[in-house]
């Protein structure tokens, strides 16, 4: 499909793959409780979009808690526990060194590595988690044909039904947005 | 309560003064500090290339100072860099909003001034093409790095600072390239930022994840930025050089880092909002707040001055007193009476509320806190020229190449700080959006992790 074409033209013709129905709202307000009404109704895929982070919305999406605690502890555990070995290793066996007659494995002396290893490996987890997690980068996605979406990083914000849900009816979906006062509504296609 | 924005913003207006700069021609300004800046990055060229070619005995160092300019440098300019982390790290975790205006060109610095400080110990290796053997590689020698050396942690503690605090500032930076890429005019800007922007479209979801990683980093980088002049201050301390060997190294060291920090970013700050008219967003309130950093900060270093010298006067060691003596009112004694005057006496101009709200004030104090802290660093460099038996004294005088280094470092990091600013918003645009009161369509003054369960 040729992004460049206007979305509500295409997308309203038969045969023509809907990935879903996208309500432009202007504060954040508005969309926390377009949100909760459609889960009310009982939709369930659909997400929200909005230029800076609004969290009500993603607690109304059912998304209260980030799995990135998770992720970079067990990040920074792996760097911290083969930091340590790894100079435990290098240190006692692999090249040993009689510093001051201290023991081989004289393990103070290898706790500022060990910390530096576990904030390295934590922060890389978390860049490479997030990028992973949120399925990016993604330089192709249905939403980047809408034209009014570019607003969506800078003062819109919107809530898109998605075409998946089962409770999901082009014309039932659109009369709902509607009726929450949006400032349009317009179709995604695929 | 001052408020941290001025003037009724709205989420459209914060997008077209702080992102939409990058599209439009250079101010006079900009011209004027990159061009400074890329001429004394050439200085820079000729003396790597002619430090490579003819070995560091170009560079005054000796015995007994062996480390000479190359350590000043190194320890100035990484000092540099933690105010940015400050700045975005503990100053988030302390919920300080005002950081929002500062943080994002304070990250800048931070990474720009790591580099310039990362240079100066690979070239003063004598052969820098073997860095790598800095760190833990297998290799057919069998032969590793000796990790009871706070040399070796400091390889660690830099490169670790060195990528968190990139990997914080292109995390920061993503949701601002999408609204670049949004609002290009152009195609060419659209695909660049775009394809740096991964495809970020602010989903809600998204947001969680990444204020989580946002938090968490900012609490990883908290200990870090400690760790990293810890570290730097036991590349001195755990040697047993007179005045070296001091438990009040560490929060010395850190808490001059932060008074030169501060200095840096008052200094970049003051032309930078007055050629991109940024007065709305880094207010006289904010420069206010950054002065009074840089009143406390200082007044810790001046205790550690203090402390010093008592310590060596009440422990009763004859080398202990005897290098203090040295350094006061031995040949290089004029170089600690100017970090004095520096770093004690000009600072105290900050007391008045007129001087931290004059652009005029700070920048002149910040200038004298820049060099007074580069004298601090100096003067401690330059205690090997006279500390135990006098068979071993020496003099230290830096060549010309070692000024062309320093200067030239200062043209690297000016060069790259301006390309910032005219490459990439240096106000973070999403972080403001969100600073603004309900009433502006902002999120009513939540700063960027305060939903992240």
């Amino acid at each position: 499909m040729n992004a460049s074409e206007p979305a509500a033209a295409v997308a309203s013709g038969p045969g023509v793959k809907l990935y879903g129905l996208l309500a432009e709202f202007a504060t954040s307000e508005q969309m926390v409780a377009a949100v909760q009404a459609a889960r009310d109704k009982g939709y369930q895929l659909m997400d929200c979009y909005s230029p800076y982070p609004v969290g009500e919305a993603a607690d109304a999406l059912g998304f209260p808690k980030s799995e990135m605690g998770t992720v970079m502890f067990l990040g920074g555990l792996t760097g911290a526990v083969s930091g340590f070995l790894m100079q435990y290793w290098a240190n006692a066996y692999g090249y040993s060194l009689n510093i001051g007659s201290r023991p081989y494995f004289s393990w103070p002396s290898f706790v500022p590595v060990t910390f530096e290893m576990m904030v390295l490996t934590a922060a890389l987890t978390g860049l490479f988690g997030l990028i992973a997690l949120c399925g990016l980068p993604c330089y192709y996605h249905p939403l980047f044909n809408c034209p009014k979406f570019d607003r969506a990083t800078r003062d819109r914000f919107f809530l898109c039904i998605e075409a998946r849900d089962p409770r999901f009816d082009p014309v039932g979906t659109r009369e709902f947005l509607q009726s929450l006062q949006p400032l349009s509504v317009e179709e995604v296609p695929e | 309560m001052h408020p941290l924005v001025q003037r009724p913003h709205t989420l459209v207006s914060v997008g077209e003064a702080l992102g939409e700069v990058v599209f439009k021609p250079h101010p006079r300004g900009w011209w004027l500090g990159f061009l400074a800046g890329f001429a004394l990055l050439q200085m820079l060229m000729v003396a790597i290339a002619w430090l490579f070619y003819a070995g560091v005995g170009i560079w005054g160092i000796n015995v007994p100072v062996a480390w000479g300019f190359a350590i000043v440098n190194f320890v100035w300019w990484i000092g540099i860099g933690h105010a940015g982390t400050l700045i975005s790290a503990i100053l988030l975790l302390l919920h300080q909003k005002w950081r929002t205006s500062i943080n994002r060109f304070s990250e800048a610095m931070t990474i720009f001034a790591v580099m310039c400080a990362g240079m100066f110990p690979l070239l003063h290796m004598g052969r820098p093409w073997f860095f790598y053997w800095l760190y833990p590689f297998p290799n057919v020698a069998n032969v590793y790095p000796q990790f009871r050396s706070p040399l070796t942690w400091d390889v660690f503690a830099v490169t670790t600072y060195f990528t968190v605090s990139l990997v914080f500032w292109y995390i920061g930076l993503i949701p601002d390239l999408a609204s670049l890429r949004d609002s290009a005019p152009k195609k060419i800007q659209r695909i660049i930022y775009g394809i740096l922007a991964l495809g970020w479209r602010g989903s809600a979801i998204h947001w969680r994840r990444y204020e989580k990683v946002y938090l968490l980093l900012a609490g990883l980088s908290t200990p870090l930025v400690l760790s990293v002049h810890t570290v730097v201050s036991f590349d001195f301390s755990v040697s047993i050089v007179p005045l070296w060997h001091a438990t009040i190294f560490p929060p010395f060291f850190v808490a001059g880092a932060i008074f030169s920090g501060f200095a840096m970013v008052v200094a970049l700050a003051i032309p930078v909002r007055r050629w991109y008219h940024l007065e709305d967003f880094i207010t006289d309130h904010h420069l206010d707040l950054c002065g009074k950093v840089m009143l406390a900060t200082g007044m810790l270093v001046c205790y550690g001055y203090f402390s010093e010298v008592w310590m060596a006067w009440y422990g009763h060691s004859l080398y202990e007193w005897g290098t203090t003596i040295e350094r006061l009112f031995g040949p290089y004694g004029w170089s600690y009476w100017c970090l004095i005057f520096c770093n004690l006496v000009v600072p105290q101009i900050l007391w008045s509320r007129q001087a931290r709200r004059s652009d005029f004030w700070l920048m002149v104090v910040s200038i004298f806190v820049l060099i007074g802290m580069w004298f601090e660093r100096y003067v401690i460099v330059i205690t090997l020229s006279r500390e135990y038996i006098p068979a071993a004294w020496g003099r230290y005088a830096p060549t010309i190449w070692d000024y062309a280094t320093m200067f030239g470092s200062l043209g690297l990091f000016l060069t790259l700080f301006f390309l910032f600013v005219r490459y990439l918003p240096m106000i973070s645009m999403a972080e403001m959006r969100e600073m603004l009161p309900k009433s502006q369509g902002g999120g009513g003054a939540h700063s960027i992790m305060e939903n992240a369960p």
